[in-house]
């Protein structure tokens, strides 16, 4: 069988959705992206690498000896037992005791998003979004036709002020969200977390408007500083909060586990929802999930990953300090796997990463955690996917095309700015500014700290 | 039947567009019943291409390396027939600054146009000179590098304050850019397979804005009419404007020539490209189908052209 690639047969049996599904110019950069010479700091990868496959070994022969029929079989669509009793575990880790039957196994934190979606949003409702926001959500939200209304963050993460305007404005015109979409630990993309305040009145918020907020949690355990403020879902109690957590970050991407904490009435939906899409989560990967939670101290291993990405973070930041122009700017991360960086606006990180890709690097261009336009002159960095040496030769290239764009813009428009700045002059944010525009640069005395 | 190679994806920025142009090539190539080995390009091409020893290569591929005489290059070198313009008319059509001048030289009518280098602003204080070119040019002025296809990088400069990241933009894509005179009218374009000029397509956008890289590449962003209805003996007059650049490059076998109809009922060229693009949306087998000439019968001469040319 040779299968037709001839798109115009198939293409008047589209749904109309598919439109909004779009390819664009730069996804198609990015495909140049995965080439071996590339340094990829574009992915979200963690490094897998560093799980002991002796271990992977003993867990597929636990299940092998002591639940192979069970493994093999279909599951329960709200997941296994055995496994939430895991979930339950690495929530207590944060602070959050959750029962099994307030909980659903997922494919990935991925399908809790797609879920959720599915299960709240009719064509034209509105979801707010961080802006920038997880770049993976945005296909989520379009698929469902939803209408995404971004509000701009700080260092402090989403600002509230800001939602209760646009809450505001969005009803002065009838309209009232479904859903507040946000990732307040570590944002991807932006890496900033929300602060304990701001947690609060969002829960507050929540309340007094009785709107929903989808907590998505993938990186709050890869904490490399500080102490953790508290997650949404403990502060409401389980009223408007959904949460969503993943073992993506701190065991494997790969087996595609997830969950979904909500209040029983939105969870029965969704359960439903996930009945249609895939009757329910790998049994194999649950299995395995609890076999290694069984064989293994998880903490210890989640512990080390903090260790390792700690020191691609700080390697990341000095290479940023010593590479990039004084015009950039960018946050630093106490967690997570991002750093988000803002360029000066004349510069368009779309057309930055095909003059990048010459030098064989990569980065994410800010426009994909925007669906309005906005971020053109921002990008994502990934920390966690590459090697110290990697991170560092791949931020000196992007360093170095950044300064070679803002030195050609200083010719052309005669200001002639000086571009480095080799001193370590005073560079953090003034003093006396409360709320710090998004990005913070990172300040200059911490690269004593990390070395 | 014969045994070819096709050559797609690569290192260029339009690596995307030439996988989709090359697994089309790929499945009509089948059903002609012809032999087919797909070839992602990479350090490996001559190790790969010495291993298939194909009849015929078929370069289903864009832009940088592909349509550059790059590949053509190499083929030439392993003495494998292939499809399309030679090196030297790659050279030329790529290369949009030569291509425009040559075209001004021979009276075939393109926008004015200024064409700067890197060095020129780092080095020679080029940008002294922009006031005067934007006067000369007037806004909106069309900024895009010099050898970018696709749309990729260019920009319309709405006012002076535009100009500058516009040139950084474009200079992303290429040491060399043009700032060019910005023709407001109806987007034109005439393939030509074999010496023949096709039935003209018309791109018209759907939203507003300019017919720019997405629109290019995706269904339903733009609208594309064939063969376009153009006032009383344009048709001929644009198919005879793109044969004569086709042929002043060079150009051998297929390629296609992109055209401007200025409000002003005036027609300019704007560029030709050697290796069009042969995906769902493109434009050549859309004319080849204008003039009843399926996608498969297509890609079947291109094929014979490429034999017929190699030296027995």
């Amino acid at each position: 069988v040779s299968t037709s690639r001839d798109i115009e047969r198939y293409a008047g049996l589209f749904a109309a959705r598919t439109r909004v599904m779009k390819s664009s110019a730069m996804r198609d950069l990015m495909a140049v992206t995965a080439r071996p010479e590339v340094i990829s700091l574009a992915g979200g990868l963690p490094d897998t690498s560093t799980f002991p496959p002796d271990t992977f070994a003993a867990v597929a022969q636990r299940i092998a000896s002591e639940s192979c029929a069970k493994a093999l079989q279909y599951g329960p669509t709200e997941g296994l037992d055995e496994t939430k009793d895991c979930i339950a575990q690495v929530m207590a880790a944060e602070g959050m005791r959750v029962a099994p039957e307030d909980m659903i196994v997922t494919t990935g934190g991925q399908q809790v998003i797609d879920l959720v979606t599915k299960t709240l949003i009719d064509p034209g409702d509105v979801v707010i979004a961080e802006g920038p926001t997880y770049p993976g959500a945005v296909p989520v939200f379009s698929a469902y036709e939803a209408d995404v209304v971004q509000v701009d963050m700080d260092s402090d993460g989403m600002r509230i002020d800001l939602l209760e305007e646009t809450l505001d404005r969005l009803e002065r015109h009838g309209r009232t969200p479904k859903f507040i979409y946000t990732v307040p630990s570590f944002q991807n993309p932006a890496g900033v977390t929300m602060s304990q305040p701001r947690r609060r009145r969002l829960v507050e918020v929540a309340h007094e408007r009785e709107l929903l907020v989808l907590e998505d949690n993938p990186y709050g355990l890869l904490r490399y500083e500080g102490d953790p403020p508290s997650p949404l879902l403990s502060l409401d109690g389980g009223v408007y909060v959904m949460y969503l957590g993943t073992f993506s970050k701190i065991l494997s991407p790969g087996i595609r586990l997830g969950w979904v904490v909500a209040p029983p009435p939105v969870l029965e939906k969704i359960n439903l929802g996930k009945q249609g899409t895939d009757l329910c989560t790998s049994t194999l990967s649950q299995l395995m999930v609890q076999a290694y939670f069984e064989e293994c101290r998880w903490r210890d291993y989640v512990e080390s990953l903090t260790e390792v990405y700690r020191a691609r973070r700080d390697t990341m930041l000095d290479a940023l300090a010593d590479h990039f122009p004084r015009q950039a700017e960018w946050t630093r991360p106490a967690g997570g796997l991002f750093i988000w960086v803002t360029l000066p606006d004349f510069i368009d990180t779309t057309d930055l990463l095909a003059r990048a890709l010459r030098d064989n690097v990569a980065f994410v261009p800010g426009e994909a955690a925007f669906l309005d336009g906005r971020g053109r002159n921002a990008m994502r960095l990934n920390f966690s996917g590459s090697n110290e040496d990697a991170i560092r030769e791949g931020i000196r290239r992007i360093g170095e095309v950044v300064t070679e764009q803002v030195e050609l813009y200083g010719t052309l428009t005669g200001e002639h700015q000086a571009v480095r700045v080799d001193e370590p002059v005073a560079r953090e944010a003034t003093p006396g500014d409360n709320v710090l525009p998004l990005p913070k640069r990172s300040a200059r005395p911490r690269r004593a700290e990390g070395s | 039947v014969s045994r070819v190679a096709v050559l797609k994806g690569g290192r260029s920025l339009e690596r995307q567009v030439s996988l989709r142009s090359g697994a089309r090539v790929e499945d009509a190539l089948e059903r002609l019943g012809h032999d087919v080995v797909a070839l992602d390009v990479g350090q490996d091409l001559i190790v790969r291409l010495r291993e298939a020893a194909p009849d015929v290569a078929f370069i289903a591929m864009h832009g940088r390396d592909g349509e550059d005489g790059t590949v053509q290059e190499l083929l030439e070198i392993l003495d494998i027939p292939y499809t399309g313009s030679g090196v030297l008319a790659c050279v030329r059509a790529t290369d949009k600054v030569l291509a425009k001048h040559l075209m001004i030289e021979a009276g075939i009518p393109t926008p004015e146009f200024f064409a700067f280098s890197e060095t020129a602003f780092r080095e020679l204080g080029a940008a002294d000179a922009l006031p005067a070119i934007e006067e000369r040019l007037e806004f909106p002025i069309v900024v895009k590098p010099s050898s970018q296809g696709s749309a990729l990088g260019i920009k319309f400069a709405r006012s002076a304050a535009d100009v500058p990241a516009a040139l950084v933009a474009a200079f992303s894509y290429d040491s060399r850019v043009l700032l060019e005179r910005y023709v407001d009218g109806r987007d034109l374009a005439v393939s030509i397979l074999d010496g023949e000029p096709l039935p003209v397509v018309e791109a018209v956008p759907t939203g507003d804005g300019f017919y720019d890289f997405e629109a290019r590449y995706e269904i339903g962003r733009t609208e594309f009419v064939c063969p376009a209805t153009l006032p009383d003996g344009l048709t001929e007059q644009a198919q005879e404007l793109a044969l004569r650049t086709y042929e002043l490059l060079g150009c051998s076998a297929f390629g296609r020539v992109d055209l401007m109809l200025g409000a002003d009922g005036e027609l300019t060229v704007l560029e030709a490209n050697p290796i069009p693009g042969l995906t769902e949306t493109s434009l050549l087998p859309q004319a080849a189908e204008a003039a009843g000439i399926s996608f498969d019968e297509l890609v079947g001469r291109i094929v014979e052209l490429a034999l017929e040319r190699a030296p027995a």
